[in-house]
């Protein structure tokens, strides 16, 4: 079912030992503002996380297949069958203007109806006037800490080396030092949204919504590794406006979730240390507030 | 037609210098093209255009660079349509094989007041008067409408809009140091080079971009009329 709201939310997540986004410019440390000091998760890595959990759970079957991959969740290289084009089905309800439209018309509509990422994210195809751009309905911006986060710096060894001639230099002893970066803890917040008029342009529906909520609450359970440390979701919430142009400025819905130091704590490091103010009262009338988490 | 004045933030923004866009470095304030998209976020149709008439700079200018992992290739048409016709085939797109590592130098804490208005194109159409898209544009704007959400140059930049009066104050501008203000062409214009102004879809298959010597008049860009000499192709 075609969507019929327009949606902004904000996703709290939280990190401990971890680094939650490497900055390749630092060295992978990872991504601090300088002048604030509050760590940075950028738009692609959180987008990259959705992706990855969407493939891990479809099985990179249609129409839940993604298209820019990890080779992580990659198992498509056999061949397999794809749904067949049924043209009267293509061109029914979507834009008056674009029936019977051309080749390039078809090629973005299957994209859509085939890859998740192409409908949720939009995508770049090199079809048509002005680069044939996909623009997706879901935005999403970068994640900052609440608190400015103190990278830690950890020198690691291993106990064996790479190749023979290292082994002989070390006369046997063969060991390797190596570093890694964490961060004590870190609370983050991101904002995203969601347009109902670019979900109706790509086919984006009721169903793809519920799994992009599924995969906000459950990607990072999904993507342990040695770098990450625990990160994981502490809270989505999601506001949901009756009217397709939305029935209040995202921003003054967003200022109603506040993440604040317990007081007595100095230090954080945990999401107990928080307290997640969530100002309910007087919501503009014709939003309401979904606590997914 | 009446001028609106839309004041925009966000922590971060990206106005892309064309000749820089490899490695994107972002123009020193708002390009009026992207005014015009924030404009066209909240109301457009064919039968409009609108005119973007200045933006104020009511934040210093400061940098950030962030450098990310990024997909170097674009989907192909041919292998889609490829796959589509034989039912079967591989897509998708490896990104450890088209990885591209980019750096951009973005601007942050960006405030902006950008001044506009609209034209109604004239096969607009009988249905289609001013004053409709007048009283549309308020309704939206007031009640923090729009069609998708707004942004400052790149879409993961998304901005706070709101509609005020166009003749208020900048209390902003009242607590800049004198280097900030310098910086923002207080005393002396800041010339800011050539900056791209639009593009122009006369030639829908084939859009051309134009120019224009930006300079920055005590904290304002004043953009000169479209179709005027100060716009060069």
């Amino acid at each position: 079912m075609a969507l019929k709201n327009r949606y902004d939310f904000v996703l709290l997540f939280d990190v401990k030992d971890g680094n939650p986004n490497g900055d390749p410019d630092a060295g992978n440390l990872p991504r601090v503002d300088a002048e604030t000091g509050r760590g940075l998760v950028t738009d692609v890595s959180l987008k990259r996380k959705v992706r990855n959990f969407i493939g891990l759970v479809k099985g990179e079957q249609p129409p839940y297949e993604i298209y820019i991959k990890e080779k992580a969740v990659l198992n498509n290289q056999n061949k397999r069958a794809y749904i067949g084009i049924n043209k009267a089905e293509l061109l029914e309800g979507d834009d008056k203007k674009r029936k019977g439209g051309n080749a390039v018309e078809e090629a973005r509509l299957w994209m859509c109806r085939n890859f998740y990422d192409v409908r949720t994210f939009g995508a770049v195809m090199s079809t048509g006037i002005n680069c044939g751009q996909v623009r997706g309905p879901v935005q999403m911006t970068f994640a900052r800490s609440v608190d400015p986060v103190v990278p830690q710096e950890h020198a690691i060894t291993r106990m064996a080396v790479a190749t023979e001639a290292e082994a002989e230099k070390q006369s046997g002893d063969n060991r390797t030092m190596g570093r890694k970066f964490t961060v004590p803890y870190g609370l983050y917040i991101a904002h995203g949204f969601v347009s109902s008029f670019l979900a109706k342009q790509t086919g984006f529906d009721e169903s793809d919504l519920e799994l992009l909520w599924q995969a906000l609450i459950q990607m990072f359970d999904h993507d342990r590794s040695a770098a990450r440390g625990e990160m994981a979701t502490r809270g989505l919430y999601v506001f949901k406006h009756d009217n397709e142009l939305g029935n209040a400025p995202a921003f003054s819905l967003f200022e109603r979730i506040q993440p604040k130091r317990k007081d007595g704590v100095v230090v954080p490091r945990s999401v107990e240390d928080y307290q997640v103010s969530v100002i309910e009262d007087e919501l503009p009338s014709g939003v309401t507030l979904e606590k997914k988490v | 037609m009446k001028t609106y004045c839309l004041e925009v933030s966000s922590d971060l923004a990206c106005f892309t210098r064309p000749e820089m866009k490899v490695e994107r470095v972002s123009y020193d304030v708002m390009t009026p093209s992207s005014a015009r998209a924030v404009f066209e976020s909240i109301l457009w149709k064919p039968a409009i255009r609108w005119h973007i008439e200045k933006i104020e700079v009511l934040r210093p200018i400061h940098w950030i660079t962030v450098r990310r992992n990024e997909v170097g290739a674009v989907i192909s048409m041919r292998n889609t349509q490829e796959v589509m016709n034989k039912n079967a085939g591989c897509l998708g797109l490896n990104i450890e094989d088209e990885r591209q590592q980019r750096a951009g130098l973005f601007l942050r804490d960006v405030t902006y007041r950008i001044h506009a208005h609209f034209e109604l194109l004239p096969d607009a159409g009988e249905n289609n008067t001013a004053a409709k898209f007048l009283d549309m544009f308020e309704r939206r704007a007031g009640k923090g409408q729009c069609v998708n959400q707004p942004y400052l140059g790149c879409r993961e930049f998304a901005c706070d809009f709101r509609l005020v009066d166009t003749e208020t104050t900048h209390p902003a501008w009242e607590t800049l140091s004198a280097a900030e203000k310098t910086d923002l062409g207080f005393e002396s214009k800041r010339d800011l080079g050539w900056m791209l102004y639009d593009m122009d879809f006369s030639n829908v298959t084939n859009p051309q971009p134009k120019f224009f010597r930006a300079k920055l008049e005590n904290g304002v860009l004043h953009v000169p009329s479209w179709n005027s000499e100060e716009v060069r192709g």
